[in-house]
């Protein structure tokens, strides 16, 4: 019963960590159709100059807000002069940022090195609680669980509930209306991108406090965020909010009751969705 | 009329969708505060010339300019800032958006305030639109997506007027539309034009265009083949026979 609940724990934290990864990926594809790859080595190379910072500062916070400017910078480079020349064939853009993903990974591996590295954090979040029931658990991962909600709900009454949200909206229905209506949608794209950029590299820190950062990180994370969009739906913000929820619980679970077949336990779900409803819970037909 | 005086004038443009070739030299003008029609059946080129006014699918030749400055090379939203406003085919309105969302999107400050205001016209706000279709102030907090046919054609409209465009441009406002209704649109025609608004409307629908036009041009396979006053129209059996197909007898 005390492995259930604190493994109930561990995938909802790991579901707010998705979270900041895959509603990023979710919107920019939702409203450009870009499909961009890199997003899981945004988050290394976030969660690495993350690092950088939180050892020459001290200061943990100041390292989650420098992971995630730097990845801004960096996913607008990409943006600007690498997808948007090559326009909106899919396969292109696959390719293409798979290829800008392995450049971010050796790069790292060239500064970093191949080791496993952890970014320390704040004094105030070390240690543990203590549950009900005499249940000791990191506080870290509560404090996660916390900024995860956090950020869901700023994201959500952002999309919802303001103007600039309702554009973007509008862009998920109809890009080209949008543009008729006489807004310019790439001039959007470059803000709701970089907020999607700022949310990787901030997942990067957070991330690199509990898992481990290295070489390959990045692959592991960008599967477990694809599936949570796939799951949750494309273009869907509740979908980015429930399958990552999923998807950390699944993974939980499945890491604990058959490590051996943990992957399945993430697939065949996925798999078995896609049969009955193809364009995932919250998604709509493209 | 004048070229100079044109509000909207089009000349000689050459469209195409990929390799296919849909409009092959189109001209035409369009004085300020007028209404005028562009009939045609399906597969004619309405919606592609519609399209490459508002930039959508820009011409690959020739010249559109309007209110005197060049609209080619222009990307849509900066057409649209200009003071064009589009009511496309099949509505496309935000199905997602409340119908509150959809009339104010056009301004938002995303979509940019260099319009000038044209004292001629009539100054559209949301409580004008509202008045106007008071069927929507009752659905204000609902999807788009749930509004009727009928309602969803009063969303797009109001929802070009909340830019406050000197031209409209109307891609069959009638489809799909009753009887009853197509009435309607006729009749908040002939409203805009009252309050100054200049429509570009592209219809199938004869008796629609007939009541509504100062002056209607036929297209056929991507050209037109007749530019007249609806009275002119009426007493051209050839045309109406063979590019509209109906009979003369039927259209009076």
């Amino acid at each position: 019963m005390r492995s259930v609940i604190l493994q109930a724990i561990n995938g909802i934290s790991l579901g707010a960590l998705l979270f900041l990864l895959s509603s990023g990926f979710t919107l920019t594809f939702g409203l450009m159709r870009v499909v961009n790859m890199a997003y899981g080595a945004y988050y290394l190379l976030g969660g690495y100059i993350g690092l950088t910072i939180a050892r020459a500062t001290g200061s943990f916070e100041l390292a989650i807000v420098g992971g995630g400017l730097a990845v801004v910078v960096l996913g607008y480079g990409v943006d600007r002069f690498l997808i948007r020349p090559i326009g909106s064939n899919h396969l292109a853009q696959v390719l293409l940022t798979v290829g800008v993903a392995f450049v971010i990974g050796e790069v790292c591996l060239a500064i970093w090195g191949g080791d496993n590295l952890k970014i320390p954090t704040s004094a105030y979040l070390r240690g543990s609680i203590v549950l009900p029931g005499e249940l000791y658990y990191p506080k870290y991962r509560f404090a996660l669980i916390l900024f995860g909600i956090f950020a869901a709900i700023s994201l959500w009454l952002l999309y919802h509930k303001t103007q600039i949200g309702a554009v973007v909206r509008a862009g998920v229905d109809d890009r080209e209306m949008v543009n008729a209506t006489g807004i310019n949608v790439d001039r959007l794209f470059v803000l709701v991108s970089a907020l999607a950029s700022f949310f990787a590299g901030v997942a990067g820190v957070v991330g690199g406090a509990f898992l481990t950062l290295n070489p390959g990180a990045e692959w592991d994370i960008l599967v477990l965020a694809l599936v949570v969009v796939i799951i949750g739906g494309l273009g869907s913000l509740e979908g980015a909010i429930l399958g990552s929820v999923i998807v950390g619980l699944l993974d939980a679970y499945g890491r604990w009751l058959l490590p051996e077949f943990s992957y399945f336990v993430l697939f065949g779900p996925m798999a078995v969705l896609l049969l009955f409803r193809v364009t995932g819970i919250f998604g709509k037909e493209h | 009329m004048a070229t100079s005086e044109a509000l909207l004038a089009v000349r000689e443009i050459h469209t195409y969708y990929g390799d296919s070739y849909v409009l092959n030299g189109l001209s035409l003008e369009l004085a300020a505060g007028r209404i005028v029609v562009i009939l045609g059946r399906n597969g004619m080129g309405k919606t592609t010339l519609i399209r490459s006014i508002a930039g959508l699918t820009p011409p690959r030749r020739g010249e559109v300019t309007f209110a005197g400055q060049s609209l080619i090379g222009k990307p849509p939203y900066a057409i649209a800032q200009s003071g064009i406003a589009i009511v496309p085919q099949g509505r496309r309105i935000f199905k997602s958006l409340t119908v509150r969302e959809n009339l104010t999107l056009p301004t938002s400050a995303l979509a940019g305030r260099q319009r000038a205001r044209h004292d001629s016209r009539k100054h559209w706000d949301l409580a004008g639109v509202l008045a106007e279709f008071p069927q929507l102030a009752e659905r204000m907090d609902n999807t788009g997506g749930a509004l009727s046919g009928g309602e969803q054609q009063m969303l797009a409209i109001g929802r070009a007027l909340m830019a406050n465009p000197a031209l409209i441009l109307m891609d069959e406002p009638s489809e799909g539309l009753s009887p009853k209704l197509v009435q309607k649109v006729e009749e908040i025609m002939h409203g805009l034009r009252a309050h100054g608004h200049s429509i570009l409307l592209v219809e199938q629908n004869l008796a629609l265009a007939m009541a509504v036009a100062d002056s209607i041009y036929v297209i056929s396979s991507g050209q037109f083949v007749f530019h007249g006053t609806p009275d002119e129209l009426s007493r051209n059996a050839g045309i109406l026979d063979s590019h509209l197909g109906v009979s003369a007898a039927r259209s009076h």
